[in-house]
């Protein structure tokens, strides 16, 4: 098989694994006051340092979650409700038209139960958000901003933003800054503090470690209102029995991504150029979509002009290539991007288009076997596709 | 060979596909997405296509190990079942939704698209035969046949077609899907029109085509003796629902007749004046042999689940005329007619035609 789609989740880490499997082996409840509480609460605290010190954060801002979902919802709802509470009239949220929907139906939520108001800043045809669009969006308006919510990195095109100088806009205003770091981490350097940013999550299964865990770095002169009540865990922030063992191996697993970084980055992208070239070669209509210089290293995003992305993933999943359309509805349903539509691509390019990505245990066999699959695939695609024409 | 088995998420199809399976075939499994909204179409119990379905049908992918996608297909389901349903109606004729999805969704749309990915046929839960022979014939299982339905595919498409449980009752149908520890083995049968979520068609089509308040008349007197809100509402045969002004002049119940859209009529009359022998019909399929030149004896079925009764049966190139030799009531245009020649291993089905008249 050959495993191209990284970004949805990626194998664990066999040190990430192993971590995982010694510590559920344990008995203790990191909130339980006896000695195997205690040694529970320790391997929390140790895992926090070493989240908190790959990250450049300080561990007591690390926040354990349930993975990015909840920490999307715990950034986007909670820093919202906290600063509307301390003054009335924040009631506005800036976010982007590009965000996964952990944030976007978040914002959504607000806007229809919570009487938010939303300003979407858009990208231009790579996907890129202008932080002067963001400083206009502010200007004379900032003070009725609750929160402002960007990602770092894409997770269909890749394309990577300028968070930094985002934050610092948003910084003018004195609005917090969250960003959606999930895809982020481990492939491009993140670091909390010098970015900037207020709140950033980040999740266990993208880089290396268990699904079902992740955190919300979230800097200390900020508040946000819990999600969750219950224990009072995590600063009050996120009640919850600690996932002891989901924590230390997610720790674990960001530990060995941000060191290992610039060397995968190195392998995977010369491995991506790769696939990009050898899938231009063999499919010279394709189109290549996203910033083709500031990308996740083992992202790569095409639309096959005349073909259906699911009839593809179809032919591909047939010959043991795994790839991605991007999001599905409930029933299953592959749904055009957003993200290609507020890219300004039209219906056919968005639901045309395929997702490749690769990572910590991709090798050259997997675009090889990609590569082999690709022309007939495309061939047989399009003539799927052209029955959509009514006859 | 390559097939694609749909998969409704009911105990049919998933034994279909089993089937498929079992017989060596290279089985890929398509759940059908026909709601635009799959919130509002009726849940498994009652019908196909929620999530509830996309679900169940998922599961019984899982248990059989076949790869499993959903199709989109409710742009299509839109506009040439929902659709047409309503325009038939207001053309004051009674459709057959099923046998419209059979004919232009999963044996056209849907085996198309299958066809044109590489598959070589399409697998299905229907209740029909469809032997070596090439020829369609009714189920064994008389209460469940779905011969009717698919009398109106074409010869090209019955060849891409397999359908696997023509040879089993319903009751062995369940009992195998228990047996192969298919979830789906005790799901209540789907009923009715899966995209009117309330089984009210009335309120449905009133909705879409609003009042059209009209006169209703009764056939022996000339009479109005009622007034309606929409001729649509009304299908030949009905007797319930009238509202009537006055009782009829010879005090027995009265039948729909008829409904003439031009007039916004509705022609009401007795049970006798229901009775036809003679129907005509359009757009014959002719599968189950050459194509007749004179008239030929055979039998023929006008709706769903309806009597059978004997007919001579002419065909020419794009019409039917069926000279039944028992009056059956209740006859109602956009319904099909199709012939069957009786067979001890299993009625085979000559042609089908939609009735005008």
């Amino acid at each position: 098989m050959a495993y191209l789609d990284h970004a949805a989740t990626t194998p664990m880490l066999d040190e990430a694994l192993e971590a995982y499997v010694a510590t559920a082996r344990e008995v203790g409840n990191a909130s339980s006051l006896h000695a195997a509480g205690r040694r529970a609460r320790r391997r929390v605290e140790e895992s926090r340092e070493r989240v908190a010190a790959a990250l450049g954060a300080r561990p007591s801002e690390v926040i354990f979650t349930g993975g990015g979902t909840e920490s999307d919802n715990l950034a986007v709802k909670g820093i919202f409700w906290a600063r509307r509470d301390a003054r009335a009239e924040r009631v506005r949220v800036v976010s982007s038209a590009v965000e996964h929907h952990a944030v976007l139906d978040s914002v959504d939520w607000l806007v229809e139960h919570e009487g938010a108001q939303v300003g979407w800043l858009p990208v231009d045809e790579t996907g890129r958000l202008d932080p002067e669009l963001l400083r206009a969006e502010l200007a004379g308006d900032g003070d009725r901003v609750a929160v402002v919510t960007a990602m770092w990195a894409n997770n269909e095109v890749g394309t990577v933003q300028p968070v930094a100088e985002l934050a610092a806009v948003a910084a003018e205003h004195g609005v917090p800054f969250h960003t959606d770091a999930i895809q982020a981490v481990g492939q491009v350097p993140v670091d909390f503090a010098a970015s900037g940013v207020s709140a950033l999550t980040v999740t266990g299964h993208k880089l290396g470690g268990p699904t079902g865990v992740g955190a919300l770095l979230l800097a200390r002169d900020v508040a946000a209102t819990p999600l969750l009540h219950g224990g009072g865990q995590e600063r009050d922030v996120r009640s919850g029995t600690l996932d002891t063992a989901g924590i230390v191996a997610f720790a674990v697993a960001v530990e060995a991504a941000v060191k290992g970084q610039q060397e995968y980055a190195a392998r995977v992208a010369a491995l991506r150029d790769e696939l990009v070239e050898r899938v231009r070669r063999a499919v010279p209509e394709v189109v290549f979509n996203g910033d083709p210089a500031d990308r996740l290293p083992g992202n790569a995003h095409f639309s096959f002009p005349g073909c259906e992305g699911d009839a593809l993933l179809l032919l591909l999943d047939a010959q043991g290539i795994a790839c991605s359309t991007g999001s599905a509805c409930s029933a299953g349903v592959a749904q055009p991007s957003h993200v290609l539509m507020a890219m300004g691509a039209d219906d056919d390019r968005a639901r045309s288009s395929l997702r490749f990505t690769l990572g910590h245990t991709s090798t050259g066999a997997d675009v090889d076997a990609l590569i082999a699959a690709l022309p007939a695939a495309v061939e047989r695609a399009r003539r799927a596709a052209a029955l959509r024409t009514p006859r | 060979m390559r097939v694609l088995a749909a998969m409704s998420g009911g105990v049919d199809s998933a034994v279909a596909a089993a089937r498929a399976v079992e017989a060596g075939h290279d089985v890929t499994g398509v759940h059908l997405a026909l709601a635009r909204n799959p919130q509002t179409y009726r849940t498994g119990a009652r019908g196909c296509c929620t999530l509830e379905d996309s679900r169940d049908a998922r599961r019984a992918a899982d248990v059989l190990g076949i790869p499993f996608y959903v199709w989109d297909m409710a742009d299509r389901f839109h506009d040439d079942v929902v659709d047409d349903f309503v325009a038939e109606y207001a053309a004051g004729r009674t459709p057959n939704p099923c046998l419209r999805c059979n004919e232009k969704i999963k044996f056209t749309a849907v085996l198309d698209r299958a066809v044109a990915l590489g598959f070589d046929a399409v697998v299905t839960g229907h209740h029909a035969r469809l032997g070596p022979d090439g020829l369609l014939r009714r189920s064994v299982d008389p209460a469940k046949d779905q011969s009717y339905v698919l009398a109106v595919l074409t010869r090209a498409q019955l060849d891409r077609s397999i359908f696997p449980l023509g040879d089993s009752t319903k009751a062995e149908v369940r009992a195998e899907a228990a047996r192969r520890g298919l979830a789906v083995a005790d799901k209540p049968d789907s009923h009715d029109i899966c995209f009117i979520a309330d089984g009210d068609t009335r309120g449905f089509l009133a909705e879409r085509l609003g009042e059209a308040p009209g006169e209703v008349v009764d056939a022996l007197t000339g009479a109005v003796v009622g007034n309606h809100s929409g001729a649509y509402q009304y299908t030949v045969g009905q007797r319930r629902g009238l509202h009537l002004d006055r009782p009829a002049a010879d005090g027995r119940p009265r039948y729909v007749l008829s409904i003439t859209p031009k007039t916004n009529t509705v022609t009401v009359g007795p049970a006798e004046a229901l009775e036809v022998s003679s129907v005509r019909a359009t757009r014959p399929v002719w599968t189950g042999g050459p194509r007749p030149d004179g008239p030929i004896e055979c039998e023929v079925q006008l709706r769903a689940h309806g009597d059978v009764v004997p007919a001579a049966v002419a065909v020419d190139a794009d019409a039917l005329h069926a000279a039944l030799r028992r009056p059956l009531r209740g006859v109602a245009a956009g319904q099909a007619i199709v012939a069957y020649r009786p067979d001890p291993a299993g009625d085979v089905v000559l042609g089908s035609a939609t009735i005008t008249a």
